[in-house]
Parts: C-alpha cells; structure tokens; sequence
C-alpha cells in the first residue's frame, strides 16, 4: 500500500508526461500552421495545370520554406487552377515574381517553387503573380520525347 | 452515543422480527423454496439448518433483499422487503448486519478502515470518535491489536472475526451469519460461537445462522428450522428436535450416512452391474 | 438431420444470449454513467485508480513504443530506399505512429494489461464476496468500485498512446539518423509539413479516447459480470482480451474510414 502522497505524486507525473508527449507530437512532430492567421499573406496564382500539388505542399524560394498553399480551385472563367498560398509575413516579394510547379526529387511530392523579379513594388494581400509555369505532367513530357524522338529519327 | 440506541428495540420476547411467509424461489426451472413459513423471534439466535444446497443462503438473500421471491411476503421489521423501493430498502439494509462465509473484508483495506468503512459511509461522524468507535468494535471481537494488519495477513477465523467487527459497527438489529463455522479449526468454531452467543446477548440483536454443523450450531440456539426440498422439515428448539420422531430429523441431526437419507445414489441391482457385459 | 437442426438452434440461442449481454453490458454503463458525480466527491478514488491503470502501464507503452518505432524506421528505411526517397523516413514513421500505430497497439497493449487486471480484480471481488458484501452495507458499488477504475481507463489511455508516438518518434530518430545516416534536418522538417496538427494529431487522440471508452467498458464490465467462480473469473479475463481487441480493431477501420477516407 503506497502512502496516499506517493500515489498521487505518481499519478500527477504520469498525467505530466502525457500533456509532456501531447505537446511534444503537436510542436515537434506537425505543423501548427505558423503560417495561417495573423502570421501570414496570401497570394494567388494561376496555372494551366497543378499535376499533382496538394493543399498544404510547401511554398519555397531559393530552397526556403516561406509559405504553404492553402485553397486549389478551378477558375470558372478561364478554366485554369487558382492556387492560393499563405506567406510568412516577415517576406517581401517584388510583384513580377514568377511561381513554378516542382517536384521534389524524382518521384517526391509538388510543390511551389517562388523565383523573385526585380520590380520595386512588393506583393501585397490578395495580390495575383502574373508570371506562372505549370507542373510538368509525366504523359506530356514522354509525349513529347517520343514525338521528338520519331521526328529525329526521320 | 444515543444515536445508535434507537435500534435497540424492547420488545416482548414473542416478538417476531423476521416473518417469511409462504415464500416460494425458482432459480430458472429448479424449486428451490416452496412455499416455506420461517418466524425469526426478536432478540434470539435462530439457525437455518439443511443440506448442502437446499436454499439456506437463498433465505438470507430473500431477508436483505438481493433476491426476490416468487411468491410469498418477507417482511422485517415490519415492511415487506420485496416490494421496498431503493431508498427505503437502502435503509434497511444499513440496519441489518450480514456475515459471509469467507469474511468478505476488503483486500485493500487495512483492519482498522474495513472496520471503519460503513462508519465513514453511513455516518458524519469525526474521525475522533470512528476511531473510538472501531477500537471498541475490535476489542469486543479480540483483534484489537491487529488493527493496522491487512486482510491478507490474517488466518481464516481472524479475518471473520474482523468481518463480525465490521458488521456490527453501525450497532445494527440483526446479523445474518453465513455458514460462520465451516472450515474452521476447532479453537477458531469456539471462539465464533462464544462472540455470536454474548453479542447477541449483550447488544440486544436478532441472530439467524446458516449452517450444517449440527452440533455447534445446537449448542447455542434458541430455535432451529431443517430445510430439505424446498420445505421445512422440522423446527423447534434444538432440545425437541434431539426428541424429534422422525428418522430424518435423526439422521440428519446424528450424521448417520444412511437412513431415509439413502447412501447409494439410485442405480439398478448390483450383481446385475457387475456380470452384465 | 437432427444434428443439423440442433446445430442451428444452438447458434441461435448463442446470438440470443450475445444479445442478452450485449444489452445488459448497455444496462451497466448506464449505471457507471449516473455514478459519475462519485469522482468529484471522492477524488481519491480516482487518483488511486489511475495510478494502478495507467501509471503502472507506462513501462509496456514506453518500452512497446520504442521498439516500434525503431522497427517502423528500420523497415521504412529498407522500403523508401529503392525509391531514393529515404529522406521522407521521419513522416512515414510519425504518420504511422500518430494515426494508427499509437491508438491501436496502445489500446491492445492497455486491455492485455490493465483491462485484464480490472476485469480480474473485480471478478475476484465478486469471489470473495466483497461485492455483495458492500451492497448489503447499503455502499453502492457503482460508486466506489466501477465508475471510479471507468474513468481512470477513459483519462489514461490517450496520456498513454500519446507517450507510446512520442517514444515512437524518438526511436525511430534513433534508428534512422543514428543507425541508418538519414539527415537530421531532413527528418523533422519533412515531418513537419507532413503531419497535420488537427488531422493526424487530433485525430489520434479521438481515436484514442474512443479506444479507451471501449477497452475500460468491457474490461470493467466483463469483471462486474463474471460467474463468481476462480473459473468464471478466468474466462472473464480471456473475453476482456479477446472482445476488446476485435472491438479496437473494428472501431479502428470504422474510424479511419471516417477520418482518413475522404482524403
């Protein structure tokens, strides 16, 4: 029989290292979007095709996670993919920079690779990049390989 | 303490505490009581007697109310238990004492706390005065220097004599004792009987016994009732019982291993068993 | 014929006492529930309970944890190699953990040791006669007895498959930077855009609150209802295991479906 102090010492330090472990899978292990509410700006971009990016994929310049995408919807009016990101709020980016669809090694997931131009004016909230490029979809590519590939052979 | 006075009744000694009437019990399609009449006088030791499995616990079941009859009345202290609410019900129960067969304390308790828990349950009493209270309890049974064992540290007669401690802490008007004797050591059916006889002597309480050791059990009851198939075979003082006529009442009360109690369990003839292929 | 016939009526009478406890099993949460004010008046109680249901578990979930998670990372690792995509290590090993892996191996690893002690704890109650024994000193044992070890399974189950995917982590960081040279910096940071707090870590956690309702619920159940013999008690044990893990499992599929279907 363990003295009632002993109990309830072992029993607050069991409840500690649970709340401990929660808070450690919930800072540590994901993402509590830093990105969202007030930390953030978002930006939106269009693209003929996403291929295979996901709400969530990273928004990266020059290799650094500034961002991540937020909403993927369809344009009704000229049937090309709205993108839209969350920035962090501490980046500036001038308003002709151009987003990219990348993949992550050869098979790895998508994601939105920022490249900046060189206007002095900065992106604002709810500003639209002009300049985009889509995601290199697989068919196409080995389409045009193949197309090319025949065309050479000729 | 004149809280706990009110439950010492004075009554007249014809006074009946327990009345079962009529009472019938099936347990799915088996009869275990058929229509028994059982009259426990206040103030008194009765003892249920039978067989092994006749319906003795069943009895005491039907008194506290943890089973319901088919038939009949059982009422106690004038109410009639099968058809108390909860409430009431609850507080009868708190009135009466019942001890098992195995003692029944509580593993993770110590003596002192399982002597103190219908104290610290039932009442608002301060802890000075449970105290006061389980130390008299205890030195009424003779444990009380055994207060802060735990139940496993004790031998089978102490920890049912902690149990009888236990019971009769809230001073209730009766006590139930299921099978007290069984498989005890001489010394330990002694000490037993002595404490049921003078508890219920000196606090004024109404005992009803459980049990088949004939010879223990007579020599401390005022009443005894045989049971055997659902009914009550005989009853009486154990001195009219020893003059009982009939061969069952003898062979039962005597131990024979035969008589209207047959040996051999029902089979067909012997020779025939033995030479048949 | 015959013995086909009876063959019949006996699954019958099976489903029909299945039924039977079933409901009464409905009957006796519904008793634990209204008993519930017991754990604000008598605190204690409680305290005791969780440190015999969760505190004493601790050591099997954390030691299950970190062999886990270092056999997740260790045959991650020979998987995602053949893809080039080693480096994705630290997200497979904490989506596995956090989603599936902590909730169920927790709850199994839980009903295996403390659902079992309850149910066998209680069931011995009812042997030695304690249980009736309190009734007829007016206690009600709901009070005292069930609610308080239902409660103390329902708060520590999450705690615990919280500490089982915390420990699993960090094993398979141990493995999988330590043994295997995946990049450090990689193995967090790809964990971390991966794992979503409200949709993998909360999802979890439900799943584990679900769990441990269940597993505390039947092995407590299972103790107030067991034939109070040292066999009847033997095989309540068994059936707190055995209902438990197909309930855990079963629950599972059902709430993944729910929570990671859509996607």
């Amino acid at each position: 029989m363990m003295s009632r102090a002993k109990l309830e010492l072992a029993v607050g330090t069991f409840v500690a290292i649970g709340l401990i472990a929660l808070l450690f899978l919930a800072m540590k292990v994901s993402t509590v979007s830093s990105f969202s509410g007030g930390d953030g700006y978002e930006i939106s971009a269009n693209f003929e095709n996403i291929g295979g990016l996901k709400v969530r994929a990273p928004v990266m310049m020059a290799g650094v996670r500034i961002g991540e995408v937020s909403d993927i919807s369809l344009d009704g009016d000229t049937f090309e993919a709205r993108v839209a990101f969350v920035l962090a709020r501490q980046y500036k980016l001038p308003i002709d920079t151009s987003a990219a669809i990348f993949t992550s090694g050869l098979l790895g997931e998508q994601y939105i690779s920022l490249e900046a131009g060189g206007d002095d004016a900065n992106l604002k909230s709810g500003d639209v990049i002009k300049l985009s490029q889509s995601a290199m979809v697989l068919e196409q590519v080995l389409g045009q390989f193949l197309f090319s590939k025949a065309a050479g052979d000729e | 303490m004149e809280q706990f006075a009110q439950n010492h009744t004075q009554d007249t000694p014809s006074d009946l505490l327990v009345k079962m009437e009529n009472v019938s019990f099936s347990h799915g399609s088996r009869v275990i009581l058929d229509g028994i009449d059982i009259e426990i006088p206040r103030g008194k030791v009765t003892t249920i007697m039978g067989p092994s499995g006749t319906g003795k616990t069943t009895a005491l079941r039907l008194i506290t109310g943890q089973l319901m009859p088919n038939a009949g009345t059982v009422l106690v202290d004038g109410q009639n238990v099968p058809e108390l609410a909860r409430q009431p019900l609850f507080e009868l129960r708190k009135r009466m004492g019942m001890m098992f067969q195995t003692g029944a304390l509580f593993s993770d308790l110590s003596v002192f706390e399982n002597v103190a828990f219908p104290l610290r349950e039932h009442t608002d009493l301060p802890e000075s005065m449970i105290r006061d209270i389980v130390v008299m309890k205890l030195q009424a049974v003779g444990l009380r220097g055994a207060r802060q064992l735990m139940p496993s540290e004790l031998s089978g007669g102490m920890s049912r004599r902690v149990a009888l401690a236990r019971t009769i802490a809230l001073d209730p008007m009766m006590i139930m004792y299921d099978e007290p004797f069984t498989g005890q050591d001489p010394i330990t059916v002694g000490v037993i009987m002595q404490l049921i006889r003078k508890l219920n002597d000196s606090l004024g309480l109404t005992s009803i016994i459980v049990s088949h050791d004939v010879a223990e059990v007579s020599r401390i009851s005022d009443r005894l009732y045989i049971i055997d198939g659902g009914k009550v075979e005989a009853s009486g003082s154990p001195q009219t019982l020893e003059e009982s006529k009939s061969e069952w009442v003898q062979q039962f009360l005597n131990g024979r291993p035969d008589g209207p109690a047959k040996f051999h369990y029902p089979a067909k003839d012997y020779a025939e068993d033995l030479f048949t292929l | 014929m015959n013995g086909f016939l009876s063959a019949i009526s006996g699954l019958g009478r099976k489903v029909i006492s299945s039924i039977e406890r079933m409901g009464r099993g409905q009957i006796f949460l519904f008793h634990t529930i209204m008993s519930t004010g017991v754990i604000f008046k008598e605190f204690s109680l409680l305290v005791k309970q969780m440190h015999s249901v969760g505190v004493l578990s601790i050591q099997i979930i954390a030691v299950s944890g970190l062999t886990v998670g270092m056999v997740l990372s260790l045959q991650g690792y020979n998987t995602l190699v053949d893809f080039g995509a080693e480096q994705s290590l630290g997200q497979m090993v904490a989506l596995s953990l956090v989603r599936e892996m902590g909730p169920v191996l927790t709850a199994l690893l839980f009903a295996g040791r403390a659902g079992s002690a309850l149910t066998a704890e209680i069931g011995l109650m009812k042997v030695t006669e304690q249980l009736p024994a309190m009734e007829i000193m007016a206690v009600d044992p709901y009070r005292k007895i069930i609610a308080p070890r239902f409660y103390a399974g329902l708060i520590s189950m999450p705690l615990l498959a919280a500490i089982f995917s915390a420990i699993g982590v960090l094993g398979g960081y141990l493995v999988g930077v330590e043994l295997l040279g995946v990049d450090s910096g990689a193995f967090w940071s790809q964990m971390q855009s991966k794992v979503g707090f409200y949709e993998d870590i909360v999802n979890g956690v439900i799943k584990s609150i679900v769990f441990g309702l269940v597993v505390t619920w039947i092995a407590v159940y299972e103790g107030h209802d067991a034939a109070p013999t040292t066999e009847g008690v033997s095989r309540a044990t068994t059936r707190t295991v055995v209902n438990s893990a197909f309930a855990v499992l079963g629950l599972d599929f059902i709430l993944t479906a729910l929570m990671f279907g859509g996607a």
